[in-house]
């Protein structure tokens, strides 16, 4: 489906701190990135890289304090970060929705499935209770949850988590957002339901026209779904390309070596490939470039400068001192 | 859901039960023959023999247990020589004004307790949180037989807004009734309130840091009705849970409380029957206070069943 | 394919250090340090093993001390705190009512502790029906409120500091098998207790040398919120007049003598009740502060 192309969401700057009892940390450095109307972004980085913070801040929920949020977020040109509670409440579930990883947690266990996504229509759609109810069985329906007119009576507990994560999904979509955040939606799941939740996904956003932002640790789930991906690495964006090119030819040594650990199938090797050491913890980060520590291309001036974001080539962004270097990782196939 | 109350009414009657011998067991180890203090004056060896047969004392002592549990399932606690009455006449008489003052208890604290915990968790680190957690905290340390002093000697003796001692029953007259028990439901309901509130503000706290919690707000619900409409309903299933369990403490309280306002329940009874060596009267009194404990443990039990989903289905 | 074929080396770069035991205790300490309301029940605590301690040395007037000439007189100059119906110094008797107050605290929690850790071990450990009769008596036992139990206990035993201390830690034996059970239930399952059962050590000294140090924490935590229950109780026992005899200074009788006073000398019941108010309050926050020290998800 062919769809203007317009900026939907523009994030600024974005910096995210948090009052410990060992000072402010940051765990989000001054990222920036645009999501376009139909499109599906990838988020990519290790647990503890800043992505899900980064998608929590897009509608605010983040505690704050001991959170910080500086920067701006412009979502169809309203700056998100300084909207006042009623007019974010507008937004949240109607035009920007979100799905969390733990889907049966995500859901309260006192109230029934029916109930809650009785409520996340009623809040935005000023329509009756009686025709509100009959969407929401279509919609369990169109998500694949069988029976959804006694299922929905049910309470959280009695669903299983692929079930769980499809009604968080039907809650989602609801309201025909324009944006949806997928916050590793599939880590909790079975790898068998993994397939059928991504698909659920991918089709449910191309029939609605609706954008994704999918957040993952999992290259595997990125390279199946999104057009274009944004590697994020110890708070900071490293590199920012379309899919194709991520998979080809990435030019960051971090996405290289994300992309090197990927098993093959067609490849015969006798041990898996990793990047050695550790992401540092936010009270560690190393001087100049984050990733230099582990990186083989590393020397002094990357010690010193923190690289910025640089464009490669067309939608290409790399956070590197030494791009057009080979690195002994493995080659671009 | 059937199960788990099957259960627990199942457990309750085997802690009755054990609940029980203790009791009589208890009473059996009382130094000196009972059968002597209870004849006083009137003591000779006919007598003793006369009445140890008619009290089944010659019995083993498991059969004299059972007897008792025959006679205590139907009404009969035994009788009380100093005031010519049966013992179970006194234990009625008894409970109906300790039961008043258990819900006037009930009310006021929970009253007290619930709005402040909520709002002490809803503005946590505060000074709304640190002080009515301060309260709470005095609320629960001060003695509550002092604190009914204290009350006394403030509101009635010094602003004589209540009276100092007395008790009369609310159904038989509501304004009487409802002004006598004002100062000793506060003074037992600030206790049981400083419990509960803790208990509310942390439970409502870590409801608030669940998952659910985001989610719903990422749906775009507003902040009060995440919190009175889909916080509340969780976490006030521990706090129910805590009120069961704080009852038999409540009930301690409510001993002391009755002495100090001078109220003829079941507090005052089993005290005074301490002191006249009216063991009968101590025996039945104690066992009808603890069933009264596990009775409530089990409502508040089956009505977490109820609240609780995940054991209703 | 290039690729270097030496094992890559993994460089944790945040790896558990195992800690001195003395800086643990040290972390410890500083955490607890941070938490007011715990310092200043640590202060309340001190200070109460203080004046129990020197009770003859402080307190000014011999408490028992009657004098009729200088009864019921408000605070002065020669009676700090002032005197009771008996001409009794005020301050003295509330300083020898600390020391009767710790020493019915401890003595009635450690007995308790004792014997309910013992039970709760034994019954964990080995489970079977010997678990179930202990648990089944200790559910029994916990269904008393501890009030009731204790002046049922007191009808029993008779008067006496002794048979207080006893009846007062009776009621709380059931709650220090419950919680240590449970504690012994967990670490029963760990391997390390597997090993040493392999290993031929004896079932005795398993419990002992290797699962009672790790389920010692949380116990000792409980203690020390329970002395401050156990006072109360002492305190409610004295009032109903159930607890050692007159003319012993302890609080709760003297906060019931005053009570027929409490018009013309409000002092009297004043005076103890504060006392014990006090101590409750700081020996809450000192339990509190030892419970957050060492599991601070609870209370942040």
């Amino acid at each position: 489906m062919q769809l203007p192309r317009e900026t939907l969401l523009e994030v600024k700057n974005l910096c995210i701190d948090f009052r410990t009892e060992a000072g402010e940390v940051r765990a989000v450095d001054n990222i920036s990135f645009t999501i376009q109307r139909g499109e599906i972004v990838g988020l990519v980085g290790e647990s503890g890289a800043g992505k899900s913070l980064t998608s929590e801040a897009i509608l605010r929920l983040i505690p704050c304090p001991p959170g910080r949020l500086s920067g701006t977020i412009l979502y169809k040109g309203m700056d998100i970060l300084t909207l006042k509670e009623s007019q974010l409440a507008k937004i949240r579930g109607k035009e920007i929705a979100m799905v969390f990883q733990n889907p049966i947690s995500s859901l309260n266990p006192v109230f029934r499935i029916g109930a809650q996504l009785l409520e996340a229509m009623a809040l935005h759609v000023p329509e009756k209770k009686a025709a509100l109810q009959e969407k929401v069985v279509a919609m369990l329906q169109r998500v694949g949850i069988p029976a959804a007119r006694t299922r929905m009576h049910d309470y959280p507990h009695q669903f299983s988590g692929g079930m769980s994560q499809r009604a968080m999904i039907a809650m989602g979509i609801s309201c025909t957002p324009s944006l949806l955040i997928a916050d590793e939606p599939t880590t909790a799941l079975d790898v068998t339901i993994q397939a059928q939740i991504l698909a659920l996904i991918r089709h449910l956003a191309s029939e609605m026209g609706t954008a994704v932002l999918l957040v993952s640790h999992d290259l595997g789930i990125i390279s199946q779904m999104c057009n274009r991906v944004l590697v994020m690495y110890a708070g900071k964006i490293v590199e920012e390309a379309a899919m194709a090119t991520i998979f080809h030819a990435p030019a960051h040594p971090y996405t290289r070596g994300l992309m090197a650990s990927l098993p093959q199938i067609e490849q015969q090797s006798e041990r898996l490939e990793s990047i050695p050491g550790m992401m540092p913890g936010l009270h560690d980060i190393p001087s100049g470039c984050r990733f230099h520590p582990r990186c083989t291309l590393g020397d002094d001036a990357c010690a010193q400068d923190e690289p910025q974001l640089r464009q490669l080539g067309e939608q290409h962004w790399v956070a590197c001192h030494k791009t057009n270097a080979k690195c002994e990782m493995r080659n671009a196939e | 859901m059937y199960g788990f109350i099957l259960r627990r009414i199942g457990q309750s009657v085997v802690v009755l039960g054990i609940v029980s011998i203790l009791v009589f067991s208890m009473m059996r180890w009382i130094p000196g023959d009972p059968i002597v203090i209870m004849l006083g004056d009137e003591y000779s060896p006919e007598a003793h023999q006369r009445l140890r047969t008619e009290l089944g004392l010659d019995k083993p002592l498991v059969v004299q247990y059972l007897i008792w549990i025959r006679n205590v399932l139907s009404g009969d606690f035994g009788y009380s020589y100093i005031n010519h009455t049966p013992v179970s006449t006194l234990l009625y008489d008894a409970f109906l004004p300790t039961l008043s003052l258990v819900i006037g208890t009930l009310i006021v604290g929970i009253l007290i307790a619930l709005p402040s915990g909520v709002l002490a968790a809803v503005k946590r680190d505060s000074p709304l949180d640190y002080g009515s957690m301060g309260f709470a905290i005095v609320g629960y340390s001060m003695p509550s037989f002092w604190k009914g002093i204290l009350l006394i000697w403030l509101f009635a003796v010094t602003l004589r807004w209540f009276p100092t001692m007395g008790y009369v029953h609310p159904w038989e007259n509501l304004g009487e009734g409802l002004w006598r028990l004002a100062l000793p439901s506060i003074t037992l309901g600030t206790f049981f309130a400083g419990l509960v509130a803790r208990i509310t503000r942390s439970s409502l706290l870590e409801v608030l840091q669940q998952d659910y919690i985001k989610a719903a707000t990422a749906k775009g619900v507003r902040r009060l009705p995440i919190v009175y409409k889909h916080a509340l309903r969780n976490a006030l299933i521990p706090v129910v849970t805590v009120i069961g369990l704080q009852f038999g403490t409540l009930l301690g309280g409510a001993v002391l409380t009755e002495t100090v306002f001078n109220i003829p329940g079941m507090g005052r009874l089993t005290v005074m029957a301490i002191f006249n060596r009216e063991y009968q009267v101590v025996q039945g009194a104690v066992l009808v206070g603890v069933v009264f404990v596990i009775v409530v443990n089990l409502m508040v039990d089956i009505a977490y069943a109820f609240l609780n989903p995940k054991i209703r289905y | 394919m290039a690729r270097s074929t030496d094992i890559p080396e993994i460089v944790p770069t945040q790896v558990a250090q195992p800690v001195a035991r003395w800086e643990n205790t040290r972390l410890l300490w500083r955490r607890f340090q941070h938490n007011r309301g715990a310092m200043f029940g640590l202060g309340i605590f001190v200070l109460m093993v203080v004046t129990a301690t020197l009770a003859p040395l402080l307190a000014p007037y011999d408490p028992l001390e009657q004098n009729y000439l200088e009864a019921m007189q408000g605070p002065s100059a020669k009676h700090w705190l002032g005197t009771d119906s008996f001409g009794r110094d005020m301050l003295s008797r509330i300083i020898y009512g600390a020391r009767i107050a710790l020493i019915v605290g401890v003595l009635a929690v450690g007995l308790a502790m004792v014997v309910g850790v013992t039970l709760g071990l034994i019954s964990g450990y080995y489970g079977g029906i010997i678990d179930t009769i202990i648990m089944r008596i200790m559910d029994g036992l916990f269904a008393f409120p501890i009030l009731i139990l204790a002046i049922a206990l007191m009808a029993i035993l008779g008067l006496g500091l002794r048979n207080v201390i006893l009846a007062v830690a009776v009621g709380y034996i059931a709650p220090f098998a419950r919680v240590t059970r449970g504690d012994v239930l967990a670490a029963k399952e760990e391997t390390y207790i597997e090993a040493a059962r392999l290993t031929g050590v004896s079932n005795v000294a398993i419990i002992f040398r290797h699962i009672l140090p790790n389920v010692l924490a949380p116990i000792i935590v409980q203690g020390a919120l329970r002395v401050s229950a156990a006072i109360i109780t002492e305190a409610g026992l004295s009032f109903l007049g159930l607890g050692p005899p007159p003319p012993t200074p302890v609080w709760g009788s003297m906060i019931s003598e005053g009570r027929n006073f409490l018009v013309i000398a409000p002092h009297i019941s004043t005076y103890p009740g504060l006392a014990l108010m006090l101590t409750v309050i700081g020996l809450n926050l000192f339990g509190d502060g030892l419970r957050d020290t060492f599991d601070p998800r609870l209370r942040k």
